[in-house]
């Protein structure tokens, strides 16, 4: 049955948010236009109803699509594509934006969610700010529209609520148009991520937050209130550096745990165009407390914040519009929407761009030439710094918009992207981190108190020459001896310490005031942790046998990757390593699996054979009946330190039917160094080719060697009852019980002789283990003889790619102090918002 | 010379550095005729081909090698100008490439093969699914 009503209300309601955003624009606007005090009080009671009714509109919107793939309606194409039957609710979620059309739907949720707070915390700029914003709203709006506009065959917007049917040609839905597929095809593997739960709506909120320092710089512009819209928008931007910065760091983390190319960074497109306006935001930030502080930098603060949302929107089109295709790994492809999103980049270069130019003469600025000796000087060229580490990475990201600009003016350009990104973003990104760090540690100093030369070097001379001692001692510690990454050293730790003494001292008397110097610890040690795990990151996977895995293979791969034999262990960056077998992973319980422990009914179902264990808890009983996640197998290696402790791993390979295999790494994380593998690849059984039989003629009791493993047969049994064989009296089953002495425990293999209707039939018993099957190939019972064949295969194997990441840890930790520096500095920036507030000053 | 001018003439500097070095930098896509060119001149830069894998009519992908270990594969691949080249890549096939409607490599002709260093794929599958099967 197909379920249109849903779709038809979602649909609607997508409707009713754009033209409510629209109305809560128009509405707002007259208010903020509006002369008379009762007219502009009336309109502005309109732009609440229609803002509050568009946020209901976006809500009815949220939930019709999450009923529809909650409910399975894979009716609906979102739902088909996106979704499957066997997918957890918590990644249901993550289907949720999975789509073009979701990610913006989370955008416009956060939207209505932030511009309900605002109209609750503003008074004077309510009216001002909210016909901006609402306007922003309604452009984002449209992109979901799905509607076409009769007569000019134009699509406005694409709708997450399209049947499927309406969207794919196939035949089926000729035969029968109400053909619904029995499921979905699922999530992108990679996306089967908790981060992939919390990323998005992080990155998302980061993202919508930008738009609030920048209505308040256009409603300052607009209003001529040139230096009072910075105090309300600096909390904002403030938080919305923290947020988007933590969203940008979620996706590094989400990317170490889940790729295996094993790093956080990839300087893919997509990457960039959210670290682009960061930058700038941060830039932003930065000029705007400076006119706080010191009222200069007013016409920066402008420029700043417009660029900063000029390029969220920027991005918006690169990673929408289909025009990264060739470029990045993971744009979405173009839904047909890059005309909107010309539209709206242009709405909000334009806007800015014209409002600025009737106001520039106007802005106040200082025409005194500022001192080398001042902070505002120093931020400023932080600033600086900041933009053009920006602009580094814009420029080449931008490559495919100047080919098209030029394709469409008739020319031709084949300019593609640097091949190794990350070689080339790094050669400037580094140097830059090194300016920014150096002014970080400096600059603080400049913001306390007015200095002079003098001052300047005692106040300096300290912490520099602590910063120089402790380079050298981690230089020694580390074996830093590369000139460059000494350098980088050197000023990180200048960062962190320069800081570190403002903390102490503020702490002392102001404890509100330490945003600053908490977040600028923060970056140090960032770039500190950036540094060794990256600059250091080492392959210690190293296949030392002298003996190589495939002479196909070329030198690297068969030096930098080691080839485990199931249960035979070899050594590894000071580790015994071993592989143990597979695990599976149930469903509902936290935990594995080992794979001979269950015997398995379908992909998705196993009954546990005996009681089942997982590091020592038990998770099973025997005979229960088990959901497992059919697509996931895990490998479990197992590490012995010298010392004898032991730790395992468990490298996952993801086998989804229509997006092939996905391997994930499995971390052993310790203080100083995270270890980092992943399964490059393994035996699959379909590629098993079995030795030709060896026959054995033994009498019980007797020992042999099959593989060089010691077998012994215990006896033999007739047996009166084979599962899926019927036996008459006259038929003849007889079971061995072979036990071979495996490495780690006994193996049990039980092959059974059969003569059935005077045929004689042979099911071997196999050791998976060892790779064994083992036939009693004919009986002499007046000899007390037998004779066995034994098959042999190679034994299961997997290739595993290691690599040791010294100090990754203070790259996590300094994200965490950054993010409390970003929210110490929040709650004084908004605290000082309140205070002016509630003097009825705004 | 006042300070704002030392600085906007540093700026300048740096971003005319920036572009230098990103023109420097960058590639190109070409085809495997223009790129067995630019090997034969002697010049082992890493450029971009654009192309799609060869299919027969009936839309099945043929000229698939993998190596017994599944550790490396070469396929062939239809360029723009529907020139067909055989193509090497020392990894894993990746997920999604037999379903990728355009392929794009990254490498260089090492005499008469052309090695891919990268290889990037724009997958319809991940976003827009083309076809729907009963059976499912």
């Amino acid at each position: 049955m197909i379920h249109t009503f849903i779709g038809d209300l979602g649909h609607f309601f997508a409707i009713a948010a754009f033209i409510t955003g629209l109305f809560a624009s128009f509405s707002y606007f007259k208010a903020t236009v509006a002369k008379d005090l009762s007219k502009a009080a009336s309109w502005r009671i309109n732009g609440r109803i229609f803002f509050l009714v568009h946020a209901v509109m976006i809500m009815g919107v949220v939930i019709s699509l999450f009923y529809i793939i909650y409910n399975h309606y894979f009716e609906y194409h979102y739902a088909w594509n996106h979704s499957s039957r066997r997918l957890p609710v918590y990644y249901m979620i993550s289907c949720f934006w999975e789509g073009q059309e979701g990610s913006f739907l989370l955008w416009m949720f956060w939207h209505a969610v932030l511009g309900s707070i605002l109209i609750f915390t503003n008074k004077f700029w309510e009216a001002s700010i909210m016909t901006v914003f609402t306007l922003v709203q309604a452009f984002l709006a449209s992109m979901i529209l799905g509607i076409v506009i009769p007569g000019l065959e134009l699509k406005i917007g694409s709708s997450p609520f399209l049947l499927l049917r309406d969207v794919i040609d196939a035949p089926i839905f000729n035969e029968n148009p109400d053909f619904v597929p029995e499921d979905g095809t699922g999530l992108n593997p990679l996306l089967q991520n908790y981060w992939m739960v919390i990323h998005p709506p992080t990155l998302f909120l980061g993202f919508a937050t930008t738009v609030i320092p920048f209505t308040y710089c256009i409603a300052g512009l607009w209003l001529k209130k040139y230096r009072d819209w910075v105090r309300p928008a600096l909390p904002w931007a403030l938080f919305s550096g923290a947020v988007l910065g933590l969203g940008i760091l979620m996706g590094g983390y989400w990317a170490y745990e889940t790729l295996n190319f094993g790093g956080y960074w990839n300087w893919d497109p997509v990457e960039n165009a959210v670290y682009v306006p960061w930058l700038f935001l941060v830039a932003a930030i930065h000029v705007m407390i400076t006119f706080r502080k010191s009222n200069t930098a007013l016409k920066a603060s402008v420029i700043l914040v417009i660029a900063m949302f000029v390029l969220i929107v920027y991005s918006t089109f690169l990673t929408r519009s289909g025009i990264l295709g060739d470029s990045s790994v993971h744009s979405f492809t173009d839904l047909g929407l890059s005309g909107q999103l010309l539209i709206y980049l242009a709405v909000f270069v334009l806007l800015p761009l014209v409002l600025c130019i009737l106001r520039w003469k106007d802005l106040p600025s200082t025409e005194k030439e500022v001192s080398t000796y001042s902070r505002e000087f120093w931020i400023f060229i932080g600033a600086i710094t900041l933009c053009l580490m920006g602009f580094q990475v814009l420029l080449p990201t931008s490559i495919p918009v100047y080919n098209s600009i030029i394709e469409s003016f008739g020319g031709v350009s084949n300019v593609a992207p640097p091949t190794d990104q990350i070689e080339f973003y790094t050669k400037f990104q580094f140097w830059f981190a090194v300016v920014i760090a150096f002014l970080s540690g400096t600059g603080q100093f400049f913001w306390w108190r007015k200095m002079d030369k003098k001052q300047l070097l005692n106040s300096l001379l300290p912490p520099v020459i602590i910063s120089l001692l402790v380079t050298v001692v981690l230089m020694e510690w580390l074996d830093v001896y590369n000139i460059s990454f000494i350098i980088l050293l050197l000023a990180s730790v200048y960062t962190v310490i320069a800081n570190g003494k403002i903390l102490i001292k503020v702490l002392k008397s102001s404890p509100k005031l330490s945003g600053g110097a908490v977040a600028h610890i923060g970056v140090g040690l960032m770039l500190v942790g950036i540094l060794f795990s990256s600059g250091y990151s080492e392959v210690v996977s190293l296949n030392n046998t002298g003996m190589l895995i495939s002479r196909q293979l070329d030198e690297e791969f068969n030096r930098e990757n080691l080839l485990l034999f199931l249960n035979e262990p070899k050594t590894m960056a000071n580790y015994q390593i071993k592989y143990k077998g597979e695990r599976l992973e149930p469903t509902e319980s936290d935990g594995l699996i080992h794979k001979n422990d269950i015997t398995k009914i379908d992909a998705f179902t196993a009954v546990a054979t005996k009681d089942v264990f997982f590091e020592g808890r038990q998770l099973y009983n025997k005979n229960d009946t088990i959901p497992i996640h059919g697509e996931n197998i895990y490998y479990e290696v197992e590490l012995t330190s010298m010392e004898g402790t032991k730790y395992n791993l468990y490298p996952r390979i993801q086998d989804n039917p229509t997006m092939g295999l996905a391997p994930s790494p499995s971390i052993k994380r310790d203080m100083s160094k995270d270890l980092y593998a992943h399964v490059v690849s393994r035996l699959t059984r379909e590629d098993v080719e079995w030795s030709e039989i060896k026959e054995y003629e033994i009498s019980p009791k007797d020992t042999f060697f099959i593989n060089d493993y010691v077998a012994k047969v215990d006896g033999l049994q007739r047996i009166f009852e084979l599962e899926g064989v019927d036996l008459t009296p006259n038929d003849v089953a007889i079971k061995g019980y072979i036990s071979i002495e495996g490495e780690e425990q006994e193996y049990q293999a039980n092959p059974i002789f059969l003569i059935k209707d005077g045929l004689v039939g042979r099911i071997p018993g196999e050791v998976d283990d060892l790779g064994f099957r083992i036939t009693l190939m004919n009986i002499f019972p007046d000899e007390n003889k037998f004779v066995i064949g034994a098959e042999t295969r190679q034994k299961d194997w997997i290739i595993l790619k290691a690599m040791e990441k010294p100090l990754i840890n203070i790259l996590w930790i300094g994200t965490l102090v950054l993010m409390a520096g970003f929210g110490v500095a929040v709650t004084r920036r908004y605290s000082e918002f309140k205070k002016m507030r509630e003097k009825g000053v705004e | 010379m006042k300070k704002s001018h030392i600085i906007a003439l540093l700026v300048i500097a740096v971003a005319v550095f920036i572009i230098i070095s990103t023109a420097g930098d960058a590639s190109t896509y070409v085809t495997f005729s223009e790129a067995r060119e630019i090997a034969a001149r002697g010049n082992d830069n890493s450029i971009h081909v654009v192309g799609e894998l060869v299919k027969t009519s009936s839309g099945e992908i043929t000229g698939i090698l993998t190596s017994s270990d599944k550790l490396s594969f070469s396929f062939d691949m239809v360029d723009e100008n529907k020139e067909v080249q055989h193509v090497y890549y020392n990894e894993p096939m990746p997920a999604d490439f037999l379903r990728s409607e355009k392929v794009v490599v990254i490498g260089s002709f090492h005499e008469d093969v052309f090695v891919a260093d990268k290889i990037l794929l724009k997958c319809p599958s991940k976003y827009q699914e083309t076809t729907v099967n009963a059976g499912i």
